[in-house]
């Protein structure tokens, strides 16, 4: 019939599958390229980073010691060999600054960076799917447009306000003038409630924005025209035919949001004297301690990655089309 | 055309239009489109577009012109207006503080140190007895200046690193250009999926602690982000004609980017590069805030505040008055940014969702004429004695627009028996699809429908009266809401044009069916499967059990359409309103559609209210058809008088528009002769005056009122006594006789076993 031989069926034509390779190929890509200039930023830098970290009154000797024990005398194909070496086996260097392993020192750090950005993602969540539900339901149903319009106006100016100030001013309120929270510190469980309000109420308001677009605008399309014509409650209208499909979207958004909500840790910690990676990052930015400095870049950047990971294959599920179609 | 339907083509571009210099203008029903296609020649009915239809200016034309007006166009808002009132106040200190508060923000008062506000010190002073709102105001220049430079630094790089792709990657170019493009699409791709602030820290190591890393770490950190939409846009532009004709021309590639590409791209670009500044002060205040950006003694706002939020507990004003002007400054440039975008159109992030909501039925849209006659439902010598399936009289259909109320259904009535087809058939715009929607109750906000009367089983479907505000009181015919709700879930049935668009994504088709029994008869989740699944077989969907467990798109678009049919028939409806069902099916596929409503209708006596541009199809499936013009009825007649005993002039021209087998090909196709009445400014007589042969002075002054004019017939014209014969001609080509057969068959119910052929009418 066809002069095509018909090639067996194998694997690779499934389609999740060449999704799944193509997903995990680009992860390799960037964790290689994120590595490289984890590695390379200490060699771009003006002067010597040894001479930097350890003053300007160092004695010559000294700095010509520690050189050679980091390796910066070798060639730097040789450093960065050792380089990935070590990375394989988790070892990240030594602290140049408290001559603790990095790797001891982010992993006793990580999980309250992590515990944060989480749960103020969950209460940005949590908040912004009701939220802009409610605006859309308000402005869909006439007579009521003005609350739609308070709460579309208010998320523009909260979501303008950049978390550390959000954190100033909810610290100003909440623990200087009512004396309700700590302020500063990980205790008790009302030691969290300012840090992740902080870090949450801006992606809050830019989600439940997003959730409103993406609904008023699922809510003209054909098939729900079709779900009201079968008469179903307003409730499943929107729960069950609306918000999956406006959702989509506001996933996407979200992940950004995520990435953008670890970097805002970095500075929420600092404010809040969290002890996170935000304040070890700083702290040894300042002190030119470059090994931890490389090794804090890397976990962030895999982090990041790692959540567009996450939200490229949520996508995919929610949306087996778009996957299908890009391999 | 092999297949006999009769079917009116989307495109009518006559065979060979050369032949025909007095081609009257073609008239699809459906598609004002085509008439672009052939040049009007006769005169007669002069082709006047309608203000709604006017074609977009040419895609191509490179938008340049008249940028300056649509800048200052940004004033005219209220947002414009405070974006600029920001923008001048953060310039104007920037420029002057400095001058003036210089000394007073760096006196040393060792007696004054943490005060709180007071008159001399408006907001306090710090550990040295500074004054903070003077520091405030005269760190204004410094806040602002770095972040200006470190967006010039970002725009710049993003503009190289957005167009190299662009002036490397093309077919002709040698293969290490296509090679370096590649690799710079890699790494914008990878960089801008992290977060600004963590580029500006990794940066920060690289440049060193201090202002100028801060400058540059920012400006890198601004850089990928630009270069993406740089990288967007101008792949878009690059793709576009004129473009191509300067290519072909053998302008070399920079200059094209230089001289063609960038200026196109320039507006969207400035718009995102103020926003970017915004940006890029909230990043800096953060990088000093850190102490990683401007160091001691120097100061600009994010220093200030990180010396505030030390001294918090005492002295709480000194943070908040930073981080109000932090906000504010970078306020008057996102403002800035948006209301720009808003004034010239530029899509943002922020309004390029919201056009989307914007779609509004423009072309259904047609004026009200006040002072119609009422018009009378009920047939005045067969009062029916039955219940009527569906009773309608005096609907009207409304939207607001900008330019006051319009109303594209303008009264229409009708009755109908149990298990009757009624056919509704009118041009695009007549008001038919709007009319099926009212009558189910499916008109949305803000356009609101009105009847005198609208009965569905003898029950009152209006809801008038609860959205007055008595919702509780009582919901037509003793049924409550929620019972009126069940009744019209299980016994109206819709059926819509676009089977493609009318599915849920996302859900399985037989779940969608199944949602259904589920919600209005309870049953429970296995139950109503199975009824989804034998539906879904009745319907004709081959293995309907696998079928049923597949998402939409997995359906061709007839199956869809079908699967849609049988979401109808899942409880008992007693009405099925089809509005155009077979519209955007291919011919064959339309057969099959509409054999299975013939048959459902047949097996099940269920009426049909079938809504369609095409004459032929209604004559083959319903008993009566109901022919609109401008929101009205303009006559209602039995399908076996449609071909040879139609009344209006409307009607008999629309019948004689429809090509078939023997229709000469190379005779120019029939039309009617100029446009539907402008929807802003219906005619104050007959709408339909200016297009019809037969118009006199009174058709252009009275509009004639639907009145019976016997056999259970009722027609809207002035002339509706004059015999066929005596009307003249205004078509190129004859009806041929021949096609009555067609149409009375076609009338009937078409047999469940016949070959889907029959149904075309060849017997």
């Amino acid at each position: 019939m066809t002069l095509v031989a018909s090639r067996p069926v194998t694997l690779a034509d499934n389609p999740w599958v060449r999704f799944g390779l193509r997903r995990a190929a680009r992860l390799v890509v960037s964790v290689w390229v994120l590595v490289t200039a984890a590695f390379l930023m200490i060699h771009v830098l003006p002067g010597d980073p040894v001479r930097a970290a350890l003053g300007p009154t160092a004695p010559l000797a000294l700095i010509e010691q520690r050189r050679e024990a980091l390796g910066f005398n070798d060639p730097l194909w040789l450093q960065y060999l050792h380089y990935l070496g070590n990375l394989v086996t988790g070892d990240l260097g030594v602290s140049m600054t408290s001559g603790l392993p990095v790797s001891e020192v982010i992993s006793a750090r990580l999980g309250s960076t992590v515990e944060m950005a989480l749960l103020a993602f969950a209460v940005a969540v949590v908040v912004s799917v009701p939220l802009g539900t409610l605006m859309t339901v308000l402005a869909r149903h006439g007579g009521r447009r003005g609350g739609d319009w308070f709460l579309t106006s208010a998320g523009v100016v909260v979501a303008t306000i950049p978390e550390f100030l959000m954190a100033v001013g909810l610290v100003f309120v909440f623990s200087v003038q009512l004396g309700w929270f700590p302020v500063a510190g990980r205790s008790g469980p009302d030691s969290y409630v300012l840090p992740v309000l902080s870090l949450a109420i801006g992606p809050a308001f830019i989600l439940a924005r997003i959730v409103r677009v993406e609904l008023l605008a699922v809510m003209q399309t054909d098939y729900i025209r079709t779900a009201r014509a079968k008469r179903l409650r307003a409730t499943a209208v929107y729960l069950r035919h609306a918000l999956p499909n406006a959702l989509t979207a506001t996933l996407t958004i979200g992940g950004l949001l995520l990435g953008a909500l670890v970097a805002g840790t970095v500075l929420i910690e600092n404010i809040f004297a969290w002890p996170g990676l935000g304040g070890t990052i700083v702290q040894s930015i300042l002190a030119k301690d470059y090994p931890t400095v490389q090794g804090v870049v890397l976990v962030y950047g895999i982090g990041v990655l790692l959540i567009n990971l996450v939200v490229d294959l949520a996508l995919a599920l929610l949306d087996p089309r778009s996957a299908i179609r890009e391999s | 055309m092999a297949a006999p339907l009769g079917n009116v083509p989307d495109d009518l571009t006559p065979a060979s239009p050369d032949k025909s210099p007095d081609a009257s203008t073609p008239t699809s029903l459906n598609t004002p489109d085509p008439l672009d296609t052939v040049a009007p020649l006769d005169t007669v009915a002069p082709l006047n577009k309608p203000a709604l239809l006017n074609a977009p200016a040419s895609p191509d034309a490179p938008p340049r012109a008249r940028a300056g007006r649509r800048w200052t166009g940004a004033l005219h808002s209220p947002l414009g207006i405070t974006a600029a009132v920001l923008l001048l106040a953060v310039v104007v200190l920037a420029i002057v503080a400095p001058l003036i508060w210089q000394d007073r923000a760096d006196a040393v008062n060792s007696t004054a140190i943490l005060q709180g506000p007071s008159s001399a010190h408006l907001v306090g002073t710090d550990l040295l007895g500074r004054d903070i709102f003077a520091r405030v105001l005269v760190a204004t220049r410094l806040s602002v200046g770095l972040a200006l430079l470190a967006t010039a630094i970002g725009v710049t790089a993003g503009l190289l690193l957005g167009t190299a792709p662009v002036l490397l990657a093309s077919s002709t170019g040698h293969w290490i250009g296509r090679w370096v493009s590649r690799w710079i699409s890699a790494f914008i791709n990878i960089a801008v999926a992290f977060p600004s602030l963590l580029l500006a820290l990794f940066f920060a190591v690289i440049f060193g602690v201090g202002a100028r890393g801060a400058v540059l770490a920012i400006g890198f950190a601004t850089a990928p982000g630009f270069a993406r939409l740089t990288q967007t846009m101008a792949a878009g532009i690059s793709s576009r004609d004129f473009i191509a004709a300067a290519r072909v021309a053998g302008i070399g590639r920079l200059r094209i980017l230089v001289r063609h590409v960038l200026p196109n791209i320039a507006e969207p670009l400035v718009v995102s590069a103020t926003m970017a500044l915004g940006s890029a002060l909230l990043s800096f205040a953060s990088l000093s805030f850190l102490g990683l950006g401007v160091q001691a003694p120097s100061y600009d706002w994010g220093r200030l505040l990180g010396e505030g939020l030390a001294q918090i507990y005492v002295h709480p004003a000194g943070a908040l008055a930073a981080g109000v002007a932090v906000v504010l400054a970078a306020m008057a440039f996102n403002l800035s940014g948006e209301a720009v975008a808003r004034a010239i159109g530029v899509r943002t992030p922020h309004t390029s969702k919201q056009t989307r909501n914007k779609r509004t039925r423009t072309n259904e849209r047609t004026r009200t004429t006040p002072g119609l006659d009422r018009l009378p439902a009920e047939h005045p010598d067969t009062e029916d004695t039955n219940q009527p399936l569906l009773a309608v009289d005096n609907l009207r259909v409304a939207f607001p627009t900008a330019a006051g109320e319009v109303t594209p259904v303008r009264g229409v009535s009708l009755t109908m028996r149990p298990g009757e087809a009624i056919g509704i058939v009118g041009e695009s715009g007549s008001g038919k699809s709007l009319t099926a929607l009212a009558i189910a109750q499916l008109i949305e906000r803000p356009g609101h429908a009105q009847a005198d009367r609208l009965e569905f089983l003898g029950t009152d479907l209006r809801d008038d009266a609860r959205s007055r505000g008595g919702e509780q009181l009582r919901a037509g015919g003793g049924l409550s809401a929620s019972e009126r709700r069940r009744m019209l879930g299980t016994s109206l049935a819709m059926v819509f044009q676009d089977p493609m668009t009318s599915l849920n994504p996302t859900h399985r088709v037989g779940r969608q069916l199944a949602e259904v029994v589920r919600e209005h008869q309870r049953a429970d989740r296995r139950t109503a499967w199975r009824r989804a699944v034998d539906r879904l077989a009745a319907v004709r969907i081959p293995d309907a059990e696998r079928r049923a467990k597949q998402l939409p798109h997995e359906f061709s678009g007839g199956m869809r359409q079908r699967a849609m049919i049988g979401m109808g028939v899942m409880a008992n409806p007693k009405l099925i309103i089809a509005d155009e069902p077979t519209t955007a099916l291919d011919v064959t596929v339309q057969r099959q559609v509409l054999q299975l409503l013939a048959n459902i209708r047949a097996a099940e006596d269920v009426g049909l209210l079938f809504i369609s541009h095409d004459v032929t199809v209604v004559g083959q499936v319903c008993d009566r058809v109901l022919v609109m013009y401008a929101g009205r009825v303009v006559e209602d007649l039995p399908t076996g008088a449609l071909l040879h005993d139609a009344r209006h002039p409307y009607t008999r021209a629309l019948v004689a528009a429809v090509p078939d087998m023997t229709t000469d090909r190379d005779a120019p196709l029939a039309v009617i002769p100029g446009r539907p009445p402008d929807p802003h400014d219906l005619p104050a007589g007959c709408p339909y005056a200016t297009r019809c042969p037969l118009a006199t002075e009174q058709c252009r002054r009275e509009d004639p009122p639907l009145a019976w004019y016997g056999g259970g017939r009722r027609v809207a014209c002035w002339h509706a006594d004059l015999a066929p014969a005596a009307v003249p001609d205004n078509r190129a080509t004859a009806v041929p006789d021949n096609r009555t057969t067609e149409l009375d068959h076609g009338s009937t119910a078409v047999p469940d076993d016949e070959p889907a052929a029959s149904l075309g009418g060849e017997r």
